[in-house]
């Protein structure tokens, strides 16, 4: 085999690997729970295939393939174990399985019963994506760590124990009933969020961390819609996130400068982002069942509209705001609605809003202190803004709105 | 539990110090950081460090004692000054050093402080 046709054959691996990962760790675990059981046993199929693949030539079916290899691997484990915990009903299980396997290429895709047993209230809620990334997406510990600002052997250990813990307490692999779903799947929903947000919420653009997360949630989501399409929810969050990526190369100006959303050059927005949100939001408004994720979405979308319009109808966001903070009055929420306030109806009013929450909750909250500023600014109020300013520059990360913030605050 | 923040400075920043430029933005960020800091309730204690090349070393090798100009490492990055912080755990105290100004052009350690080992030395 020539160099390209072996670089073409390692494109196949990664390709299948990226898309198949999830649905055979969610398929091999689903019966055992042994979710890092079958990551092993993936992991070992796909350096078969590295040393395989190039030699025979790709395989008719690469997920059958590699599916057949997990599997082997996993039954060599598992009656490895079986010598010290006699797990035969397990190893019955994965024969019948295997048999099953020989007559039909196609298997069930068990990832949306995986992504909500990552969000099983039973599982720390600080590791619900953390897993969901490792598990749905392999994605490795230390990239993991690196975006959760958390040591690679930490981050390591408490996968281990989440792992530990679906296969020991008997969570099940399973779509949870009607009563249960709304709260259940808000978890799933909060886990995939918060993966973008880290790739948003830093803001950099330039941070690789932050833009390949944000691409992995996005990827997530996608999935989500595929296995749950009547959802409003779940087209909400999907709409939420293209809204928002539709703005990344926006965000940022010559050597990296941070350019807040009201600044941006609304025609470096990505018309057909904008587009594709759009019509999830559309289809999730027409099951008139609103949420959160709907109305965050909906926000973003009368942003967006400023790219047709060239202004922004600040009393609309106000009003999907007071909606919102009914349904999920966060620190994040209140803020936000704040700077709305400020906009539609002036700095006192959104003064007044920030002025309602406990100060002991934003001590450490930046963007209630970068709002602050600004409102402070806009009122005149020198000293009392520079004050703002400071807490905000003190608890900014992200270099470029250090800066921005610096010169704001003159 | 209580942390220390090790900053890691270039000697680009260090030289900076030098500037006399009260607008500097470097400054202006520290300021800003110490000020979270004492407002968030956790700052305990710390101070900067003058430049490496004010650091005299120490050591006695077999009785005879010998004296070295400069820091213990010779590396590009070196100490600049330490924070001390009380907080609920190292989680947090991660949080606080991807704050830390030097984070963005240096480095910033962090380790638990030791209250078992200062209790064996107190006695």
């Amino acid at each position: 085999m020539n160099g390209s046709d072996l670089e073409s054959t390692h494109r196949t691996i990664e390709r299948v690997a990226r898309e198949s990962y999830g649905r055979l760790v969610a398929y091999l675990s689903s019966n055992t729970r042994d979710v890092a059981s079958a990551e092993d046993a993936l992991s070992n199929a796909l350096v078969a295939a590295l040393t395989t693949w190039p030699r025979d030539g790709v395989p008719q079916n690469p997920e059958a393939w590699l599916l057949t290899a997990a599997r082997h691997s996993f039954i060599d484990h598992v009656r490895h174990l079986q010598v010290a915990e006699a797990s035969e009903p397990t190893l019955l299980l994965l024969r019948e399985q295997s048999q099953e396997m020989t007559l039909s290429p196609e298997f069930p895709d068990e990832r949306l019963k995986l992504l909500f047993v990552c969000a099983h209230p039973a599982i720390d809620p600080a590791m619900h994506t953390p897993l969901m990334l490792q598990t749905v997406l392999g994605m490795d510990a230390v990239r993991i760590a690196h975006a959760f600002l958390i040591s690679p052997t930490t981050m390591g250990q408490r996968l281990v124990r989440a792992k530990t813990k679906i296969r020991e307490s008997g969570i099940q692999f399973e779509v949870p009933l009607e009563r249960e779903l709304p709260q259940r799947l808000e978890a799933v929903l909060e886990a995939i969020y918060a993966a973008f947000g880290i790739g948003w919420d830093d803001m950099a653009g330039v941070d690789q961390r932050g833009r390949d997360l944000a691409e992995e949630a996005v990827w997530l989501g996608r999935v989500l819609l595929r296995l749950m399409p009547g959802e409003a929810e779940v087209r909400g969050l999907l709409a939420l996130m293209l809204h928002c990526e539709a703005r990344r190369s926006a965000r940022r100006g010559l050597a990296g400068r941070y350019v807040p959303l009201l600044e941006q050059n609304s025609q470096q927005w990505s018309l057909p982002l904008i587009k594709e949100a759009e019509s999830h939001l559309a289809e999730a408004s027409s099951r008139g069942r609103v949420g959160r994720f709907q109305l965050e979405a909906a926000i973003q979308s009368v942003h967006a509209e400023r790219a047709r319009s060239g202004r922004t109808e600040w009393t609309a966001i106000v009003l999907f705001y007071e909606q919102l903070i009914r349904i999920s009055p966060t620190l994040g929420t209140r803020t936000g609605f704040a700077a709305a306030v400020g906009e539609a109806n002036g700095p006192e009013a959104g003064l007044a809003v920030l002025d309602g929450i406990d100060p002991d909750d934003v001590s450490a909250y930046q963007p209630y202190w970068a709002v602050r500023a600004h409102l402070l600014q806009r009122l005149g109020k020198t000293s009392e803004a520079v004050d703002a300013f400071d807490r905000a520059i003190g608890l900014a990360e992200d270099p470029a709105v250090r800066q921005f913030l610096l010169q704001r605050r003159g | 539990m209580q942390f220390a923040l090790l900053i890691f400075e270039s000697p680009e920043a260090f030289a900076a110090r030098n500037n006399n430029d009260e607008n500097d933005p470097y400054l202006g960020a520290w300021r800003a950081y110490h000020k979270a800091l004492v407002e968030a309730g956790i700052f305990v204690g710390g101070n900067p460090l003058q430049a490496p090349e004010t650091a005299t070393t120490v050591r006695l090798k077999a009785g005879k004692r010998h004296v070295q100009d400069g820091p213990f490492a010779d590396a590009k990055e070196q100490l600049g000054g330490f924070t001390i912080l009380e907080l609920p755990s190292l989680d947090a105290a991660l949080d606080w050093a991807a704050r830390c100004p030097a984070a963005s052009i240096g480095s910033v350690e962090v380790r638990p402080v030791s209250p078992e080992y200062m209790r064996r030395v107190t006695g």
